[in-house]
């Protein structure tokens, strides 16, 4: 059965190839990001505005539940991170990290959640990194975030469990996106040595995972984060 | 906004949430029926939460107005805009005006 996606951050990165991922399954796609669309396909619908506009992100699923009648798959994969040290992080920064990744992925989940407690059913995936387990320095700000998502996860799986609705989260190693651009190349090596598998993730990996917990057969999965690479945390 | 029309539909969603929670006093409400806190309280928090998703959705569907009835006292046992079916209207009719003046 085709399902209903909402995807946010799909301009580029992990998101758009997700949503190309299951426009190409047959699914229906609706995704944002501030930018343009960077997709074409007849079962896509894009919406330029900040996942942290609680005006845009109620416009954004009202108008999703209008067009197609349901919402099954919620993925807060939009995000932003910033390499520095506490002690030269401009608190401008510091909140935009925060309202992109904490407070879109909490007004995003409390739109949609709000349709699948009457459907009964609905899947809801966050992101957070292995930057978090792992306390990296030099990303104080994105790990408390991502942290911050982590507990959200956690309590909103109990919350709307009663519902038939799972709320879990994925936590990437790094993967090649515009998102590590700027990252040095040794930190990065660094990083990957910590993993219990030293390699870069890649988008079959993040998918996987995914793929997993919006299964059907997933109900009983809830309040979980997997980390890839073998961080435990 | 006319305040009939907003009653009306705050009267169709308490009752609605009553036949799903199978509370005859919902079911056939009047503008002092009673909702949520205090004694005599006909909804629980639960109760709250599926009568804010419902109203939110009806006045959507039925009016073409996108409002959020989020509200940090929706779960104060004293000046919850929850408390009864007259609150919640006076409440509606409250953000409706906020978001014209803001318009
Ligand atoms: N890549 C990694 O190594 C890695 C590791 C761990 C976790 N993650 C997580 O994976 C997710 C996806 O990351 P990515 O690697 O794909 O990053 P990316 O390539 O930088 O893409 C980020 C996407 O989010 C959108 N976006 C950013 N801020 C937004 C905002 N305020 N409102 C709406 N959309 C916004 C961007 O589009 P616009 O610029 O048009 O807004 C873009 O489409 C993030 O949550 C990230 O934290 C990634």
């Amino acid at each position: 059965m085709n399902k209903v996606f909402i995807i946010t951050g799909t301009r580029k990165g992990l998101g758009k190839q997700l949503a190309e991922y299951y426009l190409s399954k047959g699914h229906k796609v609706v995704g944002c990001s501030r930018g343009e669309a960077s997709i074409n396909h007849v079962d896509y619908s894009h919406h330029s505005m900040d996942v942290s506009d609680e005006e845009a992100v109620i416009q954004l699923v009202r108008k999703t539940k209008k067009l197609h009648g349901r919402i099954d798959v919620l993925l807060n994969n939009a995000g932003i991170a910033s390499m520095n040290h506490i002690t030269i992080t401009p608190g401008k920064t510091a909140r935009r990290i925060f309202d992109t990744n904490f407070m879109g992925t909490f007004l995003f989940s409390r739109e949609v959640a709000k349709i699948m407690m009457r459907q009964k059913h609905g899947r809801i995936v966050n992101y957070t990194t292995v930057a978090t387990p792992l306390r990296l320095e030099g990303e104080a700000i994105y790990a408390a975030s991502k942290a911050a998502i982590e507990n959200f996860t956690q309590v909103a799986a109990r919350e709307l469990g009663q519902f038939g609705i799972t709320v879990n989260a994925i936590g990437p190693t790094p993967v090649k996106t515009d998102l590590i651009k700027n990252v040095p190349a040794d930190k990065l090596e660094s990083l990957l040595n910590r993993q219990a598998i030293h390699r870069y993730g890649e988008f079959k990996d993040v998918l996987n995972v995914i793929n997993f917990f919006i299964n059907d057969e997933s109900d009983f999965v809830t309040g979980q984060i997997i980390y890839l690479g073998g961080v435990v945390g | 906004m006319d305040r009939q029309e907003i009653l009306k539909i705050v009267l169709e969603a308490v009752s609605e949430v009553g036949e799903d929670e199978d509370k005859d006093i919902l079911q056939n409400p009047d503008e002092s029926t009673r909702l949520y806190g205090g004694a005599n309280g006909n909804l629980d928090s639960m109760g709250v939460v599926f009568l804010v998703t419902e109203l939110e959705e009806s006045l959507s569907e039925k009016l073409g107005i996108d409002l959020t009835l989020a509200d940090d006292r929706a779960m104060s046992q004293r000046n919850s805009p929850f408390k009864s079916v007259k609150t919640i209207t006076d409440y509606i009719m409250m953000l409706l005006k906020e978001k014209q003046e803001n318009s």
